[in-house]
């Protein structure tokens, strides 16, 4: 398979590339790990004159904690990065896994955490687990910087709230309140397989009750959604099985889910409510806030 | 900053400097060169395989500055400056690696093709960990697909490589 001609940018600095994905505008693309971008460009669902790399940006590629700020991921980090990170491994363990689960190794070496949020794929992998640890966005354009919350980046399948000349550049996971966090995923297969249903809790675990919990959900609604209602019930009660249980229910009832060839809408809905309890449980158990 | 020249047409080409297999390699490639096609039409690698060429299957698996990579989905312009290795690279002064040595011993590669790719996931996966527990050389071949189905002895050739390096 070949693709058709383009031209290459690589600069060397955020300011460079904003300006440039002004200059071109719809012509350009942006580009870091290409598994999203090249495969549409095989495909014929893209088909950008310009390419704008941002592979030569160090600064995007850190993974480093900033006192006062929390855990700062450049969005030019890869998934095998988080999976690797040692600094993860003992801040937020929940995120290497998360990572660890998204397509496969090799996908994995090349795909990068601004690729996975800037695609806005309902099943990315990433999202949920950043969104319940209260993540924010940095967003770089020509005009400058503007920080988010992650939940707000997203508007729909494909569709985020980036500007032709905004790039994603950074990601920051606050220091938490949260003891515990998860994220399980039900693929068709064990590798390489998108989620079916995606859940990824947080939780506040105080003298045995929940002080506060976030849940969000995957692949199961245009863009990742937080259960409000069920994290709203979950509120300084005293955790059993059946608290879980029943913040599952609710939670079923608080995405929109499609039938397609993975799963049909009924049995997605389903499979929230059985995840939630379970990733719940995981956050409660096994900690890794 | 990239080197180019602009062809008659307006078709820019660039100027890349990689080296695979501890060779050096120069040469003008067009943006949308992918590293597989560049090794297998333009090196004259073809160990490197073609399948799905959407980064699902790994047969085009090599290793770039160490880590397996779908050459499929890497613009060759993405390896400037970059150490790439692929099946050709792993034998040394016409000795097989281990690896290579374990999968004919199991007769693990059936149609063979996807084979390459599966030798390259695991030399990764020895040169970071060399002794993996069965489940990690699963995961390391997860994204390499045997469509004969072979999976058993792979896994098997594997861990016996580990075991004997």
């Amino acid at each position: 398979m070949y693709l058709p001609n383009f031209e290459y940018f690589q600069p060397d600095s955020i300011e460079e590339t904003c300006q440039l994905l002004s200059q071109f505008g719809s012509k350009a693309k942006l580009f870091a790990g290409g598994t999203d971008v090249i495969i549409k460009m095989k495909k014929e669902l893209l088909s950008p004159e310009i390419l704008v790399s941002i592979e030569k940006i160090d600064q995007l590629k850190k993974i480093e904690y900033v006192p006062g700020k929390g855990v700062v991921i450049g969005s030019g980090v890869t998934h095998n990065d988080l999976v690797y990170s040692e600094l993860l491994h003992e801040k937020y363990l929940s995120i290497s896994e998360a990572a660890r689960q998204m397509a496969n190794n090799q996908v994995r070496n090349l795909g990068t955490v601004g690729g996975n949020i800037g695609s806005a794929v309902p099943s990315a992998d990433l999202p949920p687990i950043l969104i319940a640890l209260g993540a924010t966005v940095k967003i770089t354009g020509v005009k400058g910087d503007r920080t988010m919350d992650l939940e707000d980046v997203f508007i729909g399948p494909g569709k985020t709230v980036l500007a032709q000349d905004e790039i994603i550049t950074e990601v920051v996971i606050p220091d938490q309140k949260m003891t515990g966090s998860n994220y399980i995923k039900f693929g068709l297969r064990a590798s390489g397989a998108l989620a079916v249903v995606g859940v990824a809790a947080a939780v506040q675990v105080e003298n045995n009750a929940i002080k506060e919990a976030r849940i969000v959900l995957g692949a199961v609604s245009p863009t990742p959604v937080r259960a409000k209602k069920a994290e709203e019930f979950l509120k300084d009660k005293k955790i059993s099985d059946e608290l879980l249980a029943g913040a599952g229910v609710i939670a079923s009832g608080e995405c929109v889910p499609i039938t397609d060839i993975r799963a049909s809408a009924e049995y997605r809905k389903d499979m929230v409510r059985v995840f939630t309890r379970r990733a719940l449980r995981k956050a409660i158990d096994e900690g890794h806030a | 900053m990239l080197k180019f020249v602009t062809d008659k047409d307006g078709v820019k080409r660039y100027l890349v400097s990689l080296k695979v297999n501890g060779n050096e390699y120069t040469r003008m490639v067009k943006a949308n060169s992918l590293l597989v096609n560049f090794l297998r039409e333009e090196l004259d690698l073809t160990g490197t395989k073609k399948a799905c060429e959407q980064a699902d299957c790994g047969a085009c698996t090599v290793l770039l500055d160490g880590k397996p990579v779908n050459s499929c989905m890497i613009l060759t312009i993405n390896a400037d400056g970059r150490e790439v290795i692929t099946v050709e690279g792993l034998a040394t002064n016409g000795k097989l690696d281990i690896l290579q040595e374990k999968f004919i011993e199991h007769s693990a590669p059936q149609c063979g093709y996807c084979t390459p790719g599966i030798l390259m996931s695991a030399k990764a996966l020895l040169n970071r960990n060399p002794h993996p527990t069965e489940y990690e050389v699963r995961e390391a071949i997860a994204g390499n697909l045997c469509r004969c189905t072979g999976y058993v002895n792979y896994v098997k050739a594997i861990l016996d490589a580990a075991e004997n390096q």
